[in-house]
């Protein structure tokens, strides 16, 4: 058998059972703390790379509405990772210790963001399907064990609902439109679909951290049920746009009351986590030098707090 | 790895005092939001700031994007001191056993109404 539980291991495991929350000041298992930072970091990653393919469209939006709305999408992206990275910190890794992982490729990032957005529709295709998958993700999360990341996820939730409808109706606009548009809207969908389903990551089976994760309840659902009540959600609002998904095995399956779908391509799935997706070197390269290029304003913010600082401290002393 | 317990209100307080000129080096900030008129301000987050006018500003970018705030207030995070969690059976639980502070622990007859 295993060696004694500790009292404060035995009160921790108490805490997960009673589904009470965990909070920063509390003793917890090394691996738990790794795990949530882990986690946690990738998820802040995540909302931060993000902003780069829809930020590539601000500029280009086909209307002064449309182009306001994905202003106002990518500004809420910052303040997602801001929420995170805060969350993260409360397990007593730094912020710059994140962000410095981060550049270094030690941490990792949502592999959905190292895809390209080649035209409008793919606006429109990341809001409903992107979004759609990270809500499916995050509305679990909102339960998680971990008190600070499930506070962050109540904020995030209430505020992503607007990112999935905004993505919806571009998508419904564009089916509704001319030849071109509808065919831009199914080309969207076409090569959105499949990297969509693995953002829900490699099937339980297969998933090195599942087990672990589902008995701290830092996960609630596993990878292959999140992704079934995605793909559930989702078709039927494929159906109503009239374009349709590009995988031949997909049919209702009534005796399982969900819908089956086709294999899905992990080789092409490993390979973008290792590195090699279309815009991995791209994302990175262009985050390093978007904070290299912002030093002098970090450096200009603290050198004016300090002169400020002092100049008070003057006015008091002369008082 | 190994990473240091926050020693302050479960939030990490000078964990990241890298002195280098990058953002590593501001203080961070506890920042409470009161959501509208006669409501208490209620704790949001954190966030990094070199000086209390820029965690203000950027407060009110991080947390009351949709109107979700009328005032907000920032505190350095090595201000804020709590109870540590090992002595909250000692802090709180002495209250436990005095259900006399509450109403229900008194019986009055149904006939005297509500009171």
């Amino acid at each position: 058998m295993t060696a004694a539980v500790t009292e404060e291991e035995a009160t921790f495991q108490a805490t997960i059972e009673r589904d009470d929350k965990v909070e920063p000041r509390d003793w917890m298992p090394d691996a738990y703390r790794e795990t949530n930072i882990r986690q946690i970091a990738q998820h802040a990653h995540s909302e931060v790379i993000g902003m780069q393919p829809e930020r590539n469209w601000i500029t280009r939006a086909p209307s002064l509405k449309r182009k306001a709305i994905l202003i106002a999408k990518v500004q809420d992206e910052a303040g997602h990772g801001l929420y995170l990275y805060s969350a993260a910190e409360t397990l007593g890794i730094s912020r710059h210790e994140l962000v410095h992982q981060l550049h270094t490729g030690r941490q990792k990032y949502s592999s959905i963001f190292n895809y390209p957005t080649l035209s409008w529709a793919d606006i429109g295709a990341i809001g409903w399907l992107v979004d759609g998958a990270a809500i499916a993700n995050q509305i679990m999360l909102q339960r998680t064990s971990y008190g600070p990341y499930a506070r962050a996820m109540v904020r995030i939730c209430k505020e992503e609902s607007f990112h999935q409808r905004q993505g919806y109706e571009i998508m419904l606009t564009l089916s509704r439109g001319s030849v071109e548009q509808r065919a831009m809207a199914q080309d969207a969908l076409d090569r959105w679909w499949w990297p969509s389903l693995m953002m829900f990551g490699p099937p339980d089976s297969e998933s090195t951290h599942t087990e672990q994760s589902m008995a701290w309840k830092i996960k609630r659902v596993s990878n292959d049920e999140l992704r079934q009540q995605f793909i559930d959600m989702t078709v039927p609002q494929a159906e109503y746009l009239g374009l349709s998904i590009p995988d031949p095995d997909l049919t209702w399956n009534e005796e399982r009351d969900h819908y089956d779908f086709g294999e899905i391509d992990w080789d092409e799935f490993w390979a973008v986590v290792k590195g090699n997706g279309p815009m991995n070197r791209e994302r990175i390269a262009h985050k390093v030098a978007a904070w290299e290029e912002g030093a002098w304003v970090r450096e200009a913010a603290g050198t004016h707090a300090a002169k400020v600082a002092s100049r008070r401290a003057d006015e008091r002393g002369a008082a | 790895m190994s990473y240091s317990v926050p020693e302050i209100a479960g939030e990490p307080t000078s964990a990241d005092s890298g002195e280098g000129p990058g953002s590593h080096g501001w203080p961070l900030w506890e920042v409470f939001v009161r959501q509208r008129r006669g409501l208490n301000h209620v704790h949001a987050g954190s966030l990094h700031a070199p000086d209390v006018e820029t965690a203000l500003q950027n407060a009110r970018d991080v947390y009351t994007r949709r109107v979700e705030g009328v005032s907000i207030w920032v505190v350095p995070s090595s201000e804020i001191h709590a109870v540590d969690p090992d002595d909250a059976d000692d802090m709180f639980a002495p209250f436990a056993d005095k259900p006399y502070r509450h109403p229900t622990f008194y019986e009055i007859p149904d006939e005297v109404g509500h009171m």
